[in-house]
Protein backbone atom coordinates (compact mmCIF):
# COMPACT_ATOMS: atom_id res chain seq x y z
CA UNK A 1 0.00 0.00 0.00
CA UNK A 2 2.37 2.48 1.03
CA UNK A 3 5.12 1.39 -1.87
CA UNK A 4 2.39 2.08 -4.28
CA UNK A 5 1.22 5.76 -2.86
CA UNK A 6 5.18 6.17 -3.18
CA UNK A 7 5.12 5.20 -6.59
CA UNK A 8 2.22 7.34 -7.70
CA UNK A 9 3.65 10.36 -6.07
CA UNK A 10 6.84 10.04 -8.20
CA UNK A 11 4.28 9.46 -10.99
CA UNK A 12 2.94 12.48 -10.49
CA UNK A 13 6.22 14.15 -9.97
CA UNK A 14 7.72 13.34 -13.32
CA UNK A 15 4.47 14.54 -15.08
CA UNK A 16 4.42 18.05 -13.65
CA UNK A 17 8.02 18.20 -14.69
CA UNK A 18 7.29 17.33 -18.13
CA UNK A 19 4.31 19.85 -18.63
CA UNK A 20 6.76 22.49 -19.46
CA UNK A 21 8.67 20.20 -22.65
CA UNK A 22 5.23 19.22 -23.39
CA UNK A 23 3.09 21.94 -23.67
CA UNK A 24 5.43 22.98 -27.33
CA UNK A 25 4.40 19.96 -28.81
CA UNK A 26 1.23 19.40 -27.80
CA UNK A 27 -0.59 20.92 -31.11
CA UNK A 28 1.41 18.30 -33.28
CA UNK A 29 0.32 15.48 -30.56
CA UNK A 30 -3.85 16.43 -30.67
CA UNK A 31 -3.78 16.03 -34.06
CA UNK A 32 -1.72 12.82 -34.18
CA UNK A 33 -3.87 11.76 -31.28
CA UNK A 34 -6.82 12.22 -33.44
CA UNK A 35 -5.58 10.58 -36.31
CA UNK A 36 -4.61 7.57 -34.20
CA UNK A 37 -8.32 7.40 -32.81
CA UNK A 38 -9.55 7.60 -36.53
CA UNK A 39 -7.57 4.78 -37.29
CA UNK A 40 -8.34 2.76 -33.77
CA UNK A 41 -12.24 2.91 -34.27
CA UNK A 42 -12.00 2.03 -38.33
CA UNK A 43 -9.91 -1.57 -37.14
CA UNK A 44 -13.42 -1.34 -34.65
CA UNK A 45 -16.16 -0.57 -37.36
CA UNK A 46 -17.03 -3.95 -38.48
CA UNK A 47 -17.11 -5.43 -34.79
CA UNK A 48 -19.18 -1.81 -34.00
CA UNK A 49 -21.31 -2.65 -36.50
CA UNK A 50 -21.57 -5.99 -36.36
CA UNK A 51 -22.96 -5.63 -32.54
CA UNK A 52 -25.85 -3.40 -33.39
CA UNK A 53 -26.94 -5.73 -36.12
CA UNK A 54 -26.83 -8.68 -34.79
CA UNK A 55 -26.29 -8.74 -31.65
CA UNK A 56 -28.70 -5.28 -30.64
CA UNK A 57 -31.03 -5.41 -32.90
CA UNK A 58 -32.21 -9.25 -32.67
CA UNK A 59 -32.47 -8.28 -29.12
CA UNK A 60 -34.90 -5.42 -29.53
CA UNK A 61 -36.67 -7.69 -31.85
CA UNK A 62 -36.90 -9.70 -29.38
CA UNK A 63 -38.21 -7.25 -26.74
CA UNK A 64 -40.72 -6.17 -28.66
CA UNK A 65 -41.84 -9.61 -29.62
CA UNK A 66 -42.84 -9.57 -25.83
CA UNK A 67 -44.06 -6.06 -25.18
CA UNK A 68 -46.87 -6.93 -28.45
CA UNK A 69 -49.53 -9.36 -28.56
CA UNK A 70 -48.31 -11.02 -31.78
CA UNK A 71 -50.60 -13.89 -34.03
CA UNK A 72 -48.98 -15.83 -37.24
CA UNK A 73 -50.45 -13.37 -39.51
CA UNK A 74 -49.25 -10.18 -37.16
CA UNK A 75 -45.82 -11.45 -37.13
CA UNK A 76 -45.00 -11.79 -40.79
CA UNK A 77 -47.24 -8.54 -42.08
CA UNK A 78 -46.45 -6.32 -38.93
CA UNK A 79 -49.21 -4.39 -36.78
CA UNK A 80 -49.33 -6.41 -33.76
CA UNK A 81 -51.29 -4.57 -30.62
CA UNK A 82 -49.02 -2.98 -27.76
CA UNK A 83 -49.88 -4.72 -24.77
CA UNK A 84 -47.59 -3.57 -22.29
CA UNK A 85 -46.10 -6.46 -19.69
CA UNK A 86 -49.39 -8.79 -20.48
CA UNK A 87 -47.16 -11.37 -21.66
CA UNK A 88 -45.29 -11.15 -18.56
CA UNK A 89 -48.22 -11.41 -16.35
CA UNK A 90 -49.62 -14.34 -18.47
CA UNK A 91 -46.42 -15.94 -17.99
CA UNK A 92 -46.39 -15.25 -14.52
CA UNK A 93 -49.24 -16.65 -14.04
CA UNK A 94 -48.79 -20.24 -16.14
CA UNK A 95 -49.09 -23.13 -14.31
CA UNK A 96 -45.61 -24.37 -16.02
CA UNK A 97 -43.69 -21.37 -14.89
CA UNK A 98 -43.37 -22.73 -10.78
CA UNK A 99 -42.48 -25.66 -12.18
CA UNK A 100 -39.71 -24.26 -14.76
CA UNK A 101 -38.02 -21.71 -12.43
CA UNK A 102 -37.59 -24.87 -9.63
CA UNK A 103 -36.04 -26.91 -12.59
CA UNK A 104 -33.63 -24.82 -14.14
CA UNK A 105 -32.47 -23.83 -10.19
CA UNK A 106 -32.45 -27.49 -9.58
CA UNK A 107 -30.37 -28.08 -13.13
CA UNK A 108 -28.26 -25.81 -12.73
CA UNK A 109 -26.82 -26.15 -8.87
CA UNK A 110 -27.02 -29.79 -8.83
CA UNK A 111 -25.57 -29.82 -12.09
CA UNK A 112 -22.62 -27.04 -10.97
CA UNK A 113 -22.37 -28.84 -7.62
CA UNK A 114 -21.43 -32.63 -9.15
CA UNK A 115 -19.62 -30.79 -12.16
CA UNK A 116 -16.98 -28.85 -9.89
CA UNK A 117 -16.42 -31.39 -7.31
CA UNK A 118 -15.46 -34.27 -9.96
CA UNK A 119 -13.77 -31.43 -12.02
CA UNK A 120 -11.71 -30.62 -8.83
CA UNK A 121 -10.94 -34.42 -7.91
CA UNK A 122 -9.69 -35.45 -10.62
CA UNK A 123 -7.49 -32.04 -11.91
CA UNK A 124 -5.99 -32.98 -8.18
CA UNK A 125 -4.95 -36.22 -9.31
CA UNK A 126 -3.58 -35.36 -12.32
CA UNK A 127 -1.72 -32.55 -11.20
CA UNK A 128 0.23 -35.58 -9.55
CA UNK A 129 2.80 -36.85 -11.76
CA UNK A 130 2.53 -40.40 -13.41
CA UNK A 131 3.31 -41.95 -16.47
CA UNK A 132 0.48 -41.17 -19.35
CA UNK A 133 -1.24 -38.27 -17.58
CA UNK A 134 -0.90 -35.58 -20.61
CA UNK A 135 -2.80 -37.84 -22.81
CA UNK A 136 -5.36 -38.99 -20.63
CA UNK A 137 -6.43 -35.69 -19.46
CA UNK A 138 -6.81 -34.71 -23.26
CA UNK A 139 -8.94 -37.20 -23.73
CA UNK A 140 -10.99 -36.29 -21.03
CA UNK A 141 -11.79 -33.35 -23.25
CA UNK A 142 -13.39 -35.89 -25.77
CA UNK A 143 -16.99 -35.41 -24.02
CA UNK A 144 -16.99 -31.21 -24.24
CA UNK A 145 -16.02 -31.57 -27.64
CA UNK A 146 -18.50 -33.45 -29.12
CA UNK A 147 -21.69 -31.98 -30.58
CA UNK A 148 -24.43 -31.48 -27.99
CA UNK A 149 -26.98 -33.43 -30.07
CA UNK A 150 -24.27 -36.41 -30.42
CA UNK A 151 -24.24 -36.62 -26.17
CA UNK A 152 -27.48 -36.34 -25.99
CA UNK A 153 -28.76 -38.53 -28.18
CA UNK A 154 -25.74 -41.19 -26.63
CA UNK A 155 -27.22 -40.29 -23.26
CA UNK A 156 -30.81 -40.95 -24.98
CA UNK A 157 -29.91 -44.14 -26.02
CA UNK A 158 -27.66 -45.50 -22.83
CA UNK A 159 -31.05 -44.37 -21.03
CA UNK A 160 -33.55 -46.22 -23.01
CA UNK A 161 -35.91 -47.71 -20.87
CA UNK A 162 -35.83 -51.29 -22.55
CA UNK A 163 -32.59 -51.81 -24.17
CA UNK A 164 -30.41 -49.17 -22.59
CA UNK A 165 -27.60 -50.29 -20.88
CA UNK A 166 -27.60 -48.39 -17.49
CA UNK A 167 -31.05 -50.38 -16.64
CA UNK A 168 -28.64 -53.50 -17.70
CA UNK A 169 -25.99 -52.23 -15.36
CA UNK A 170 -28.73 -51.49 -12.58
CA UNK A 171 -30.24 -55.24 -13.59
CA UNK A 172 -26.32 -56.94 -12.59
CA UNK A 173 -26.41 -55.47 -9.16
CA UNK A 174 -30.23 -56.52 -8.69
CA UNK A 175 -32.11 -52.83 -9.53
CA UNK A 176 -35.08 -52.80 -10.94
CA UNK A 177 -35.51 -51.11 -14.45
CA UNK A 178 -36.02 -47.47 -14.05
CA UNK A 179 -38.01 -45.27 -16.89
CA UNK A 180 -35.55 -42.50 -17.08
CA UNK A 181 -37.25 -40.23 -19.58
CA UNK A 182 -40.21 -41.39 -19.60
CA UNK A 183 -41.40 -41.21 -15.84
CA UNK A 184 -41.84 -37.73 -14.62
CA UNK A 185 -39.40 -38.74 -11.19
CA UNK A 186 -36.68 -38.98 -13.03
CA UNK A 187 -36.41 -37.14 -16.15
CA UNK A 188 -34.72 -34.40 -14.41
CA UNK A 189 -31.87 -36.50 -13.24
CA UNK A 190 -31.34 -37.51 -16.15
CA UNK A 191 -30.46 -34.61 -18.11
CA UNK A 192 -28.81 -33.56 -15.25
CA UNK A 193 -26.75 -36.48 -15.61
CA UNK A 194 -25.91 -36.13 -18.55
CA UNK A 195 -25.15 -32.20 -18.10
CA UNK A 196 -22.36 -33.23 -14.86
CA UNK A 197 -20.77 -35.77 -17.72
CA UNK A 198 -20.70 -32.63 -20.58
CA UNK A 199 -19.19 -30.37 -18.06
CA UNK A 200 -16.87 -31.82 -16.10
CA UNK A 201 -13.84 -31.70 -18.78
CA UNK A 202 -14.54 -27.57 -18.53
CA UNK A 203 -14.19 -27.81 -14.87
CA UNK A 204 -10.96 -30.17 -15.08
CA UNK A 205 -9.12 -28.27 -17.51
CA UNK A 206 -9.88 -24.64 -15.78
CA UNK A 207 -9.15 -26.17 -11.87
CA UNK A 208 -5.73 -28.18 -13.60
CA UNK A 209 -4.62 -25.14 -14.83
CA UNK A 210 -4.99 -23.18 -11.20
CA UNK A 211 -3.60 -26.06 -9.56
CA UNK A 212 -0.52 -25.74 -12.50
CA UNK A 213 0.20 -22.29 -11.01
CA UNK A 214 0.27 -23.05 -6.95
CA UNK A 215 4.45 -22.93 -6.49
CA UNK A 216 5.37 -26.52 -5.95
CA UNK A 217 7.72 -25.18 -3.24
CA UNK A 218 4.49 -24.82 -0.84
CA UNK A 219 3.51 -28.33 -1.58
CA UNK A 220 7.42 -29.46 -1.24
CA UNK A 221 7.65 -27.83 2.47
CA UNK A 222 4.30 -29.14 3.72
CA UNK A 223 5.56 -32.99 3.29
CA UNK A 224 8.23 -32.17 4.89
CA UNK A 225 6.55 -31.01 7.71
CA UNK A 226 5.14 -34.44 7.36
CA UNK A 227 1.75 -33.25 6.12
CA UNK A 228 -0.30 -36.17 4.25
CA UNK A 229 -2.64 -35.21 0.75
CA UNK A 230 -5.78 -34.73 2.64
CA UNK A 231 -3.91 -32.14 4.46
CA UNK A 232 -2.37 -30.52 2.08
CA UNK A 233 -5.27 -30.44 -0.40
CA UNK A 234 -7.21 -28.80 2.41
CA UNK A 235 -4.63 -26.13 4.02
CA UNK A 236 -2.89 -25.43 0.47
CA UNK A 237 -4.78 -26.24 -2.89
CA UNK A 238 -8.29 -25.54 -2.45
CA UNK A 239 -7.28 -21.66 -0.45
CA UNK A 240 -4.67 -20.39 -2.91
CA UNK A 241 -7.29 -21.78 -5.87
CA UNK A 242 -10.44 -19.96 -4.29
CA UNK A 243 -9.74 -17.10 -7.31
CA UNK A 244 -9.82 -20.13 -9.89
CA UNK A 245 -12.61 -21.68 -8.46
CA UNK A 246 -15.27 -18.69 -8.14
CA UNK A 247 -14.43 -18.25 -11.47
CA UNK A 248 -14.63 -21.65 -12.68
CA UNK A 249 -18.33 -21.64 -10.59
CA UNK A 250 -19.00 -18.46 -12.02
CA UNK A 251 -19.06 -19.05 -15.53
CA UNK A 252 -20.25 -22.98 -15.07
CA UNK A 253 -24.04 -20.64 -13.84
CA UNK A 254 -23.95 -18.35 -17.49
CA UNK A 255 -23.80 -21.58 -19.42
CA UNK A 256 -25.66 -24.16 -17.29
CA UNK A 257 -28.80 -21.66 -16.76
CA UNK A 258 -28.85 -21.64 -20.85
CA UNK A 259 -28.49 -25.48 -21.74
CA UNK A 260 -31.38 -26.57 -24.05
CA UNK A 261 -30.21 -28.64 -26.38
CA UNK A 262 -29.75 -31.65 -24.44
CA UNK A 263 -32.75 -31.40 -22.49
CA UNK A 264 -34.86 -30.47 -25.52
CA UNK A 265 -33.47 -33.64 -27.33
CA UNK A 266 -33.44 -36.20 -24.44
CA UNK A 267 -37.24 -35.36 -23.48
CA UNK A 268 -38.37 -32.45 -24.93
CA UNK A 269 -38.77 -30.68 -21.31
CA UNK A 270 -41.33 -33.58 -20.45
CA UNK A 271 -42.83 -35.75 -19.63
CA UNK A 272 -45.23 -32.91 -18.96
CA UNK A 273 -43.10 -30.30 -17.87
CA UNK A 274 -41.10 -32.93 -15.16
CA UNK A 275 -37.96 -31.40 -16.76
CA UNK A 276 -38.34 -27.95 -18.72
CA UNK A 277 -36.43 -25.26 -17.66
CA UNK A 278 -36.56 -21.79 -18.73
CA UNK A 279 -34.67 -21.97 -21.57
CA UNK A 280 -36.64 -25.59 -23.07
CA UNK A 281 -40.22 -23.56 -22.30
CA UNK A 282 -39.37 -20.49 -24.09
CA UNK A 283 -38.33 -22.67 -27.36
CA UNK A 284 -41.48 -25.08 -26.75
CA UNK A 285 -43.52 -21.43 -26.80
CA UNK A 286 -42.01 -20.05 -29.27
CA UNK A 287 -41.08 -22.98 -32.15
CA UNK A 288 -42.40 -26.37 -30.18
CA UNK A 289 -45.98 -26.14 -31.21
CA UNK A 290 -47.95 -25.80 -34.35
CA UNK A 291 -49.28 -22.46 -33.44
CA UNK A 292 -46.89 -20.65 -32.00
CA UNK A 293 -46.57 -17.86 -29.46
CA UNK A 294 -43.90 -15.61 -29.48
CA UNK A 295 -44.92 -13.30 -27.19
CA UNK A 296 -45.34 -15.41 -24.32
CA UNK A 297 -42.10 -17.25 -25.72
CA UNK A 298 -40.16 -13.95 -25.34
CA UNK A 299 -41.05 -13.00 -22.07
CA UNK A 300 -39.75 -16.09 -20.81
CA UNK A 301 -36.55 -15.54 -22.53
CA UNK A 302 -35.97 -12.52 -21.12
CA UNK A 303 -36.71 -13.80 -17.94
CA UNK A 304 -33.89 -16.02 -18.23
CA UNK A 305 -31.92 -13.05 -19.69
CA UNK A 306 -32.23 -11.54 -16.44
CA UNK A 307 -31.32 -14.56 -14.51
CA UNK A 308 -27.99 -15.01 -16.64
CA UNK A 309 -26.92 -11.25 -16.19
CA UNK A 310 -27.24 -11.15 -12.50
CA UNK A 311 -25.26 -14.13 -12.98
CA UNK A 312 -22.65 -12.72 -15.51
CA UNK A 313 -22.42 -8.88 -13.09
CA UNK A 314 -21.87 -11.27 -10.11
CA UNK A 315 -19.06 -13.30 -12.39
CA UNK A 316 -17.75 -9.53 -13.88
CA UNK A 317 -17.33 -8.35 -10.43
CA UNK A 318 -15.36 -11.20 -9.20
CA UNK A 319 -13.41 -11.39 -12.08
CA UNK A 320 -12.54 -7.35 -11.59
CA UNK A 321 -11.46 -7.52 -8.02
CA UNK A 322 -8.99 -10.49 -8.65
CA UNK A 323 -7.32 -8.33 -11.31
CA UNK A 324 -7.14 -5.60 -9.56
CA UNK B 1 4.97 -49.08 -1.67
CA UNK B 2 7.87 -48.05 -3.37
CA UNK B 3 7.79 -44.85 -5.32
CA UNK B 4 7.76 -46.31 -8.66
CA UNK B 5 4.76 -48.73 -7.98
CA UNK B 6 2.80 -46.00 -6.59
CA UNK B 7 3.36 -43.99 -9.65
CA UNK B 8 2.34 -47.24 -11.92
CA UNK B 9 -1.16 -47.44 -9.17
CA UNK B 10 -1.74 -44.07 -10.45
CA UNK B 11 -1.36 -44.60 -14.02
CA UNK B 12 -3.69 -47.67 -13.67
CA UNK B 13 -5.98 -45.41 -11.57
CA UNK B 14 -5.83 -42.46 -14.55
CA UNK B 15 -6.86 -45.22 -17.20
CA UNK B 16 -9.59 -46.53 -15.67
CA UNK B 17 -11.36 -42.93 -14.70
CA UNK B 18 -10.56 -42.01 -18.43
CA UNK B 19 -12.36 -45.75 -19.30
CA UNK B 20 -15.37 -44.81 -16.83
CA UNK B 21 -15.50 -41.29 -18.72
CA UNK B 22 -15.14 -42.01 -22.29
CA UNK B 23 -17.63 -45.18 -21.93
CA UNK B 24 -20.92 -43.16 -23.49
CA UNK B 25 -18.26 -42.87 -26.69
CA UNK B 26 -17.59 -46.66 -26.59
CA UNK B 27 -21.27 -47.19 -26.47
CA UNK B 28 -22.07 -44.72 -29.39
CA UNK B 29 -19.56 -46.52 -31.71
CA UNK B 30 -20.71 -49.98 -30.12
CA UNK B 31 -24.21 -49.12 -30.95
CA UNK B 32 -23.81 -47.61 -34.93
CA UNK B 33 -22.02 -51.50 -36.22
CA UNK B 34 -25.16 -53.43 -33.88
CA UNK B 35 -27.73 -54.61 -36.38
CA UNK B 36 -31.31 -53.29 -35.12
CA UNK B 37 -32.39 -56.77 -33.75
CA UNK B 38 -29.23 -57.20 -31.40
CA UNK B 39 -29.59 -53.68 -30.27
CA UNK B 40 -32.76 -54.71 -28.49
CA UNK B 41 -31.38 -58.20 -26.82
CA UNK B 42 -30.61 -58.81 -23.63
CA UNK B 43 -28.07 -58.91 -22.04
CA UNK B 44 -26.37 -56.23 -25.17
CA UNK B 45 -23.52 -57.03 -26.47
CA UNK B 46 -20.66 -55.49 -25.39
CA UNK B 47 -18.93 -55.81 -28.20
CA UNK B 48 -19.96 -55.24 -31.70
CA UNK B 49 -19.62 -59.37 -32.49
CA UNK B 50 -21.65 -60.15 -36.04
CA UNK B 51 -21.82 -56.23 -36.27
CA UNK B 52 -23.17 -54.59 -39.16
CA UNK B 53 -22.36 -51.33 -41.76
CA UNK B 54 -26.19 -50.79 -42.33
CA UNK B 55 -26.15 -47.63 -39.90
CA UNK B 56 -23.06 -46.27 -41.63
CA UNK B 57 -24.38 -47.38 -45.06
CA UNK B 58 -27.66 -45.33 -44.26
CA UNK B 59 -25.41 -42.36 -43.45
CA UNK B 60 -23.87 -42.05 -46.93
CA UNK B 61 -27.33 -42.58 -48.45
CA UNK B 62 -29.13 -40.12 -46.11
CA UNK B 63 -26.55 -37.73 -44.91
CA UNK B 64 -24.28 -36.41 -47.23
CA UNK B 65 -26.24 -33.37 -47.96
CA UNK B 66 -26.54 -32.55 -44.23
CA UNK B 67 -22.47 -32.87 -43.49
CA UNK B 68 -21.88 -31.10 -46.70
CA UNK B 69 -24.31 -28.31 -45.76
CA UNK B 70 -22.03 -28.19 -42.10
CA UNK B 71 -18.98 -27.85 -43.63
CA UNK B 72 -19.82 -25.14 -46.00
CA UNK B 73 -21.74 -23.60 -43.21
CA UNK B 74 -18.96 -23.99 -40.84
CA UNK B 75 -16.04 -22.27 -42.86
CA UNK B 76 -18.19 -19.25 -43.89
CA UNK B 77 -18.58 -19.00 -40.23
CA UNK B 78 -15.59 -18.85 -39.29
CA UNK B 79 -14.45 -16.70 -42.47
CA UNK B 80 -16.94 -14.04 -40.67
CA UNK B 81 -15.83 -14.49 -37.18
CA UNK B 82 -12.37 -13.40 -38.24
CA UNK B 83 -13.34 -10.41 -40.60
CA UNK B 84 -14.87 -9.03 -37.67
CA UNK B 85 -12.79 -9.93 -34.65
CA UNK B 86 -9.22 -9.88 -35.98
CA UNK B 87 -9.11 -6.04 -36.99
CA UNK B 88 -11.06 -5.65 -33.26
CA UNK B 89 -8.50 -7.26 -31.45
CA UNK B 90 -5.51 -5.42 -32.69
CA UNK B 91 -7.57 -2.22 -32.08
CA UNK B 92 -8.43 -2.86 -28.46
CA UNK B 93 -4.74 -4.21 -27.97
CA UNK B 94 -2.84 -1.80 -29.53
CA UNK B 95 -4.66 1.50 -30.57
CA UNK B 96 -6.20 2.64 -27.22
CA UNK B 97 -9.88 3.51 -28.84
CA UNK B 98 -11.61 5.98 -26.94
CA UNK B 99 -14.81 4.23 -25.28
CA UNK B 100 -13.01 0.32 -25.79
CA UNK B 101 -13.61 -0.57 -22.80
CA UNK B 102 -17.35 -0.20 -23.51
CA UNK B 103 -16.91 -2.53 -26.44
CA UNK B 104 -15.11 -4.95 -24.32
CA UNK B 105 -18.31 -5.03 -21.54
CA UNK B 106 -20.62 -5.64 -24.42
CA UNK B 107 -18.69 -8.38 -25.55
CA UNK B 108 -18.31 -9.87 -22.16
CA UNK B 109 -22.12 -9.46 -21.78
CA UNK B 110 -22.70 -10.79 -25.17
CA UNK B 111 -21.49 -14.16 -23.83
CA UNK B 112 -23.94 -14.69 -21.56
CA UNK B 113 -27.01 -14.01 -23.93
CA UNK B 114 -28.93 -17.42 -24.37
CA UNK B 115 -29.24 -18.46 -27.59
CA UNK B 116 -33.00 -18.55 -27.34
CA UNK B 117 -33.57 -15.33 -27.32
CA UNK B 118 -31.10 -14.39 -30.17
CA UNK B 119 -32.99 -17.47 -32.11
CA UNK B 120 -36.17 -15.76 -31.66
CA UNK B 121 -34.97 -11.92 -32.31
CA UNK B 122 -33.32 -13.50 -35.96
CA UNK B 123 -36.39 -15.51 -36.73
CA UNK B 124 -38.50 -12.30 -36.73
CA UNK B 125 -35.33 -10.72 -38.55
CA UNK B 126 -34.40 -13.27 -41.35
CA UNK B 127 -38.55 -13.84 -41.72
CA UNK B 128 -39.00 -10.50 -42.96
CA UNK B 129 -35.37 -9.85 -44.86
CA UNK B 130 -36.22 -13.46 -46.53
CA UNK B 131 -33.35 -15.13 -45.53
CA UNK B 132 -34.76 -18.19 -43.50
CA UNK B 133 -33.39 -21.27 -44.56
CA UNK B 134 -30.77 -20.11 -46.23
CA UNK B 135 -26.91 -20.79 -45.53
CA UNK B 136 -25.98 -16.92 -45.01
CA UNK B 137 -28.63 -16.81 -42.65
CA UNK B 138 -27.71 -19.35 -40.33
CA UNK B 139 -23.95 -18.55 -40.96
CA UNK B 140 -24.67 -14.86 -39.46
CA UNK B 141 -26.21 -16.96 -36.32
CA UNK B 142 -24.28 -19.40 -35.86
CA UNK B 143 -21.05 -16.68 -36.04
CA UNK B 144 -23.16 -14.66 -33.05
CA UNK B 145 -21.78 -17.94 -30.56
CA UNK B 146 -18.31 -17.22 -31.85
CA UNK B 147 -17.21 -13.42 -32.26
CA UNK B 148 -17.66 -12.47 -28.26
CA UNK B 149 -14.96 -15.32 -27.86
CA UNK B 150 -12.44 -14.54 -30.44
CA UNK B 151 -12.05 -10.42 -30.05
CA UNK B 152 -11.26 -11.57 -26.21
CA UNK B 153 -8.85 -14.28 -27.37
CA UNK B 154 -7.27 -11.79 -30.38
CA UNK B 155 -6.94 -9.07 -27.95
CA UNK B 156 -5.34 -10.92 -25.77
CA UNK B 157 -2.79 -12.57 -27.79
CA UNK B 158 -2.44 -9.43 -29.28
CA UNK B 159 -1.84 -7.35 -26.36
CA UNK B 160 1.58 -9.47 -26.25
CA UNK B 161 3.13 -8.75 -29.50
CA UNK B 162 6.12 -6.67 -28.59
CA UNK B 163 5.67 -2.54 -28.45
CA UNK B 164 9.32 -2.41 -30.82
CA UNK B 165 7.81 -5.05 -33.49
CA UNK B 166 5.06 -2.18 -34.67
CA UNK B 167 7.02 0.75 -33.83
CA UNK B 168 9.86 -0.75 -36.38
CA UNK B 169 7.09 -1.08 -38.99
CA UNK B 170 5.85 2.46 -38.26
CA UNK B 171 9.78 3.57 -39.18
CA UNK B 172 10.06 1.14 -42.11
CA UNK B 173 7.24 3.89 -43.57
CA UNK B 174 3.80 0.82 -43.49
CA UNK B 175 0.55 2.40 -42.55
CA UNK B 176 -1.59 0.82 -39.67
CA UNK B 177 -3.16 -1.45 -41.69
CA UNK B 178 0.37 -2.55 -43.55
CA UNK B 179 1.53 -3.15 -40.21
CA UNK B 180 -1.98 -5.37 -39.13
CA UNK B 181 -1.64 -7.31 -42.45
CA UNK B 182 1.68 -8.14 -42.73
CA UNK B 183 3.11 -7.87 -38.68
CA UNK B 184 0.28 -8.05 -36.44
CA UNK B 185 -1.66 -11.13 -38.76
CA UNK B 186 1.19 -13.61 -39.32
CA UNK B 187 2.37 -13.11 -35.60
CA UNK B 188 -0.92 -14.16 -34.69
CA UNK B 189 -1.27 -17.35 -36.25
CA UNK B 190 -1.83 -19.42 -32.97
CA UNK B 191 -4.45 -16.96 -32.03
CA UNK B 192 -5.74 -17.36 -35.30
CA UNK B 193 -6.22 -20.88 -35.20
CA UNK B 194 -7.62 -21.35 -32.18
CA UNK B 195 -10.48 -18.53 -32.45
CA UNK B 196 -11.05 -20.98 -36.74
CA UNK B 197 -10.97 -24.02 -34.28
CA UNK B 198 -13.80 -23.04 -31.66
CA UNK B 199 -15.79 -21.01 -34.62
CA UNK B 200 -15.96 -23.88 -36.79
CA UNK B 201 -16.73 -26.42 -34.03
CA UNK B 202 -19.60 -24.42 -32.51
CA UNK B 203 -20.99 -23.64 -35.98
CA UNK B 204 -20.47 -27.69 -36.64
CA UNK B 205 -22.82 -28.42 -33.56
CA UNK B 206 -25.27 -25.68 -33.74
CA UNK B 207 -28.57 -27.05 -33.01
CA UNK B 208 -30.62 -24.31 -32.05
CA UNK B 209 -29.75 -21.49 -34.75
CA UNK B 210 -30.44 -24.51 -37.18
CA UNK B 211 -33.55 -25.43 -35.74
CA UNK B 212 -35.39 -22.36 -35.68
CA UNK B 213 -33.73 -20.18 -38.75
CA UNK B 214 -32.82 -23.06 -40.72
CA UNK B 215 -34.99 -26.35 -40.29
CA UNK B 216 -36.72 -26.46 -44.00
CA UNK B 217 -35.08 -27.07 -47.72
CA UNK B 218 -32.22 -28.32 -48.40
CA UNK B 219 -29.71 -26.27 -46.72
CA UNK B 220 -30.29 -28.03 -43.39
CA UNK B 221 -26.82 -28.97 -41.66
CA UNK B 222 -26.06 -32.60 -39.91
CA UNK B 223 -27.43 -31.95 -36.04
CA UNK B 224 -30.67 -31.29 -37.80
CA UNK B 225 -29.94 -34.80 -40.20
CA UNK B 226 -29.57 -36.28 -36.54
CA UNK B 227 -32.73 -34.53 -35.19
CA UNK B 228 -34.76 -36.16 -38.22
CA UNK B 229 -33.49 -39.99 -37.29
CA UNK B 230 -34.61 -39.43 -33.33
CA UNK B 231 -37.95 -37.83 -34.37
CA UNK B 232 -38.50 -40.70 -36.53
CA UNK B 233 -41.23 -43.20 -34.81
CA UNK B 234 -39.18 -46.43 -35.84
CA UNK B 235 -36.39 -45.14 -34.01
CA UNK B 236 -32.60 -47.05 -35.69
CA UNK B 237 -30.47 -46.46 -32.95
CA UNK B 238 -27.59 -47.99 -35.41
CA UNK B 239 -28.28 -45.15 -38.17
CA UNK B 240 -28.53 -42.27 -35.63
CA UNK B 241 -25.76 -43.55 -33.93
CA UNK B 242 -23.64 -43.86 -36.77
CA UNK B 243 -24.29 -40.44 -37.97
CA UNK B 244 -23.38 -39.47 -34.33
CA UNK B 245 -19.86 -41.15 -34.70
CA UNK B 246 -19.34 -39.61 -38.37
CA UNK B 247 -20.54 -35.90 -37.02
CA UNK B 248 -18.35 -36.45 -33.73
CA UNK B 249 -15.18 -36.42 -36.38
CA UNK B 250 -14.29 -33.05 -36.49
CA UNK B 251 -13.90 -32.64 -33.02
CA UNK B 252 -11.90 -36.01 -32.49
CA UNK B 253 -9.57 -34.71 -35.25
CA UNK B 254 -9.19 -31.22 -33.98
CA UNK B 255 -8.35 -32.88 -30.37
CA UNK B 256 -5.84 -34.87 -32.19
CA UNK B 257 -4.03 -31.98 -34.21
CA UNK B 258 -4.62 -29.05 -32.31
CA UNK B 259 -4.77 -30.20 -28.38
CA UNK B 260 -2.76 -27.57 -27.16
CA UNK B 261 -5.26 -24.67 -28.62
CA UNK B 262 -7.94 -26.68 -27.63
CA UNK B 263 -6.60 -26.50 -23.79
CA UNK B 264 -5.75 -23.03 -24.22
CA UNK B 265 -9.10 -21.86 -25.58
CA UNK B 266 -10.73 -22.86 -22.89
CA UNK B 267 -8.75 -21.19 -20.12
CA UNK B 268 -8.35 -17.90 -22.69
CA UNK B 269 -10.25 -15.72 -21.01
CA UNK B 270 -11.43 -17.11 -17.77
CA UNK B 271 -8.19 -17.19 -15.96
CA UNK B 272 -5.52 -14.93 -15.81
CA UNK B 273 -2.15 -15.53 -14.76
Amino acid sequence: MNSRAQTLERSVRDQSGAAKDASDSARARRSRNRSSQLAAWAFLAPLTIYLLAFYAYPLYRNLDLSLRNYTVYSFVHGGAPFTGFANYSAVIHDATFAKALINTLLFTFVSLLFQFAIGMALAVFFAQHFRLSPILRALFLVPWLLPLIVSASTWAWMLDSGSGVVNYGLHLIGIGPVNWLTDPHWALASVIIANIWIGIPFNLVLLYSGIQAIPSTLNEAAAIDGANSWTKFRRITFPLLRPVSAITLMLGMVYTLKVFDIIWIMTKGGPVDASTTFATWSYQLGFGNLLPEFGPGAAVGNLLVVMALVAGLVYIRVQRRQAA
Amino acid sequence: MSKSAKRRAKTVIGVVLTALMLFPVYWMINASFTTDANLRKNPPNLIPIDGTLAGYRAVISQQLPYLSNSLLIGMLTVALTLVVSAPAGYSLAKLRPKGGGVLGFALLVAQMIPAIIMAMGFYAILLSTGWINTVPGLVIADSTIAVPFAVLIFTAFMSAIPEELLQAAVTDGAGRFRTFWSIVLPVSRNAIVTVSLFAFLWAWSDFMFASTLDSGGGNQPITLGIYHYIGNNDQQWNAIMATAVVASIPATVLLVIAQKYVAAGITAGSVKD
